[in-house]
């Protein structure tokens, strides 16, 4: 199973924890991992906004390097996978404008044919590695540990460019994963809404305001921790929670963890190997309360 | 197939009125729609149930409410897509709206937004004799966001109506697009000029609930964002949002990837100083915490840069 990793800027900035949990727990997995170091950002929906072309050339010139590799491409964000997930859908159903893509990237010496397929390492856990190596894997089941699933809204919505139909079990991808690490899942209604991110710099307010709801609403249904596929989603529920705590006068405290750090503790990772240091709302008291 | 629905009701003629949730057993075809269902609990089973509902045709976009969480137009969902083995549905009025009895909520919030885009045809020249016409390709783009049945779908499952009601909101955007993009129009800059003011068109957070929610494929998000090109290629008074999606776009072209605390300096600028300090709280607890990026705190830039800049420059000039 080896894919082109494509690991994007934020496991690479500002949550470096991310990419160090993945790199920890991918081995054992029978996962082969080749990291495209020449790959651009996807545009992270922002630059979409000032030219959706643009981004669609990024993002093809990024699909026909893998292409040329042979390799599906492996993302471990939210964001990344479904900005790429849409690019490609946009590109392998019109013809005629991926041929129109491929004349710029032509003088690059690059053609996309459209066969890359663009899978989350959450995905890749249920649809490749497969529960029976997974669990084999699982040496400390998170036994007692309550996890609240956020997903991020790329990897849930549109769920036509995501493959829903085909994998339809992609929806619930989140919570069949805690559910084999052995933690008990906190259903809340918050799990697919937007952590508010994409606002932050433009209306904090608001963007606080939905880090408060989703942390608090999975803390009310019995949270110790929260754990999420997609980095923004952490920067603004681990790196705003203080904050936005603050602004509706309370305290809240809920450690989010990156999904391969949840994973690494039910492989028995050590929590500072896995990163866990690094996160901002530490989770060593609720941790340590599981014996974990 | 036997199934059940878990209705939200809640009548404010009741001494205490509080909402609670009712469970009816029925038996449905499986060609059934949620409406089907509906409408057989209050014919034979409970009388008092109170919906709307008109063309059961996707149509009137009356039957707008949510069902298992999400909004959807309850006579165009059928009872085996949501509960393929018999499972119970949860039906509940819109959410982002006043509930005035069970499932039937006060549109007026809503009319009053899309009011407030003037969703009507301000062209320049005088009337003609007949209609106002324009040539089909110019129009044929508008297709889509002209299928729109009012029904409250998105507005219902809008984020950040959720946290803030001054959001004009994506049915309105997108009916103001469908004006801004219209060639006979010729307010296109005023109405831009307008949704570009706080609580406009850059309060969006792109969660595309809306898209996913719509029942005739309008994609409000979509025609948000291009209202947010359109700004920003008439040059309208810099936003937040715009200086966000400039920046990070200059970033990329000049690095291949992201510098987030770049991004953040560039995008408050001095002008918004304040707010970048607003910042620094977590900024510093990260840095204590040992988040500095892998490549060290400068991003240097991506090794096939050149690649990166040729694509730019070529995008730019096709366009």
């Amino acid at each position: 199973m080896k894919y082109a990793f494509f690991p994007g800027c934020v496991s690479k900035g500002a949550c470096p924890e991310l990419y160090q949990s993945v790199m920890q727990v991918y081995p054992q997995l029978g996962i082969d991992l080749e990291e495209m170091t020449t790959a651009s950002c996807t545009g992270a929906g922002v630059l979409q906004e000032k030219d959706e072309k643009l981004g669609d050339v990024l993002n093809a010139r990024t699909f026909a390097l893998a292409e040329q590799q042979g390799l599906p491409i492996m993302t471990i964000c939210s964001t990344c996978q479904g900005v790429m997930s849409q690019a490609n859908h946009r590109l392998t159903t019109q013809p005629n404008y991926l041929q129109e893509i491929n004349r710029i990237l032509q003088e690059e010496g690059l053609t996309y044919r459209g066969t890359t397929t663009i899978k989350h390492f959450l995905w890749i856990l249920l649809e490749d590695v497969g529960e029976d190596v997974l669990r084999k894997q699982i040496t400390k089941p998170l036994t007692g540990l309550r996890a609240a699933p956020f997903y991020g809204c790329y990897i849930q919505r549109p769920t036509e460019a995501l493959d829903f139909e085909e994998y339809p079990e992609r929806g619930k991808s989140l919570e069949r994963i805690i559910e084999i690490l052995g933690a008990e899942v906190v259903d809340f209604p918050g799990k697919t809404r937007c952590c508010g991110f994409p606002i932050l710099t433009i209306n904090k307010i608001n963007s606080l305001s939905m880090v408060a709801t989703h942390t608090q609403d999975a803390k009310s249904h019995g949270a110790d921790i929260m754990v999420t596929p997609c980095p923004l989603c952490h920067l603004n529920l681990d790196g705003m929670q203080a904050q936005a705590a603050s602004q509706h006068n309370t305290s809240i405290n809920l450690p989010i963890l990156h999904l391969p750090q949840l994973l690494g503790l039910a492989m028995g990772l050590d929590q500072k190997i896995l990163g866990l240091t690094r996160n901002l709302i530490s989770p060593e008291s609720a941790l340590a309360k599981m014996n974990i | 197939m036997q199934t059940t629905l878990r209705i939200r009701r809640y009548n404010p003629e009741n001494p205490q009125p509080a909402a609670y949730f009712e469970s009816y057993d029925l038996e449905v075809d499986p060609s059934d729609s949620v409406l089907d269902g509906l409408i057989k609990i209050r014919e034979t089973l409970d009388d008092s149930l109170t919906l709307r509902c008109s063309c059961r045709g996707a149509i009137c976009g009356s039957c707008g409410m949510r069902i298992n969480g999400h909004a959807a137009l309850a006579c165009k969902t059928k009872v085996v897509s949501v509960a393929p083995a018999g499972e119970t549905i949860e039906v509940e009025p819109m959410n982002n709206m006043p509930v005035i009895k069970d499932l039937v909520t006060d549109m007026a919030p809503f009319w009053e937004k899309i009011r407030q885009v003037q969703p009507w045809l301000q062209p320049s020249e005088p009337p003609p004799v007949a209609e106002y016409t324009a040539p089909p390709e110019t129009m044929s783009h508008l297709a889509g966001v002209m299928s729109c049945i009012m029904c409250g779908a998105c507005v219902s499952d809008c984020p950040v109506l959720e946290v803030d009601k001054k959001f004009v909101g994506p049915a309105a955007l997108a009916k103001a697009y469908r004006f801004v993009a219209d060639p006979r129009d010729t307010t296109a800059l005023d109405r831009l000029e307008s949704l570009n003011q706080p609580d406009g068109m850059w309060d969006c957070t792109r969660c595309m609930e809306c898209i996913q929610v719509c029942p005739k494929g309008v994609g409000p998000m979509d025609r948000i964002m291009s209202l947010r090109s359109k700004a920003m290629a008439e040059k309208m008074p810099a936003t937040s949002g715009s200086r966000h999606a400039e920046v990070f776009t200059d970033i990329i072209k000049h690095k291949g990837i992201l510098d987030e605390p770049m991004l953040a300096i560039r995008t408050f600028g001095l002008k918004h100083v304040g707010r970048l300090l607003g910042m620094v709280p977590m900024v510093l607890q990260s840095i204590l915490k040992g988040k500095v990026p892998l490549s060290g705190p400068l991003h240097r830039p991506i090794s096939s840069i050149q690649h990166i800049q040729r694509l730019f420059k070529r995008v730019r000039t096709k366009s």
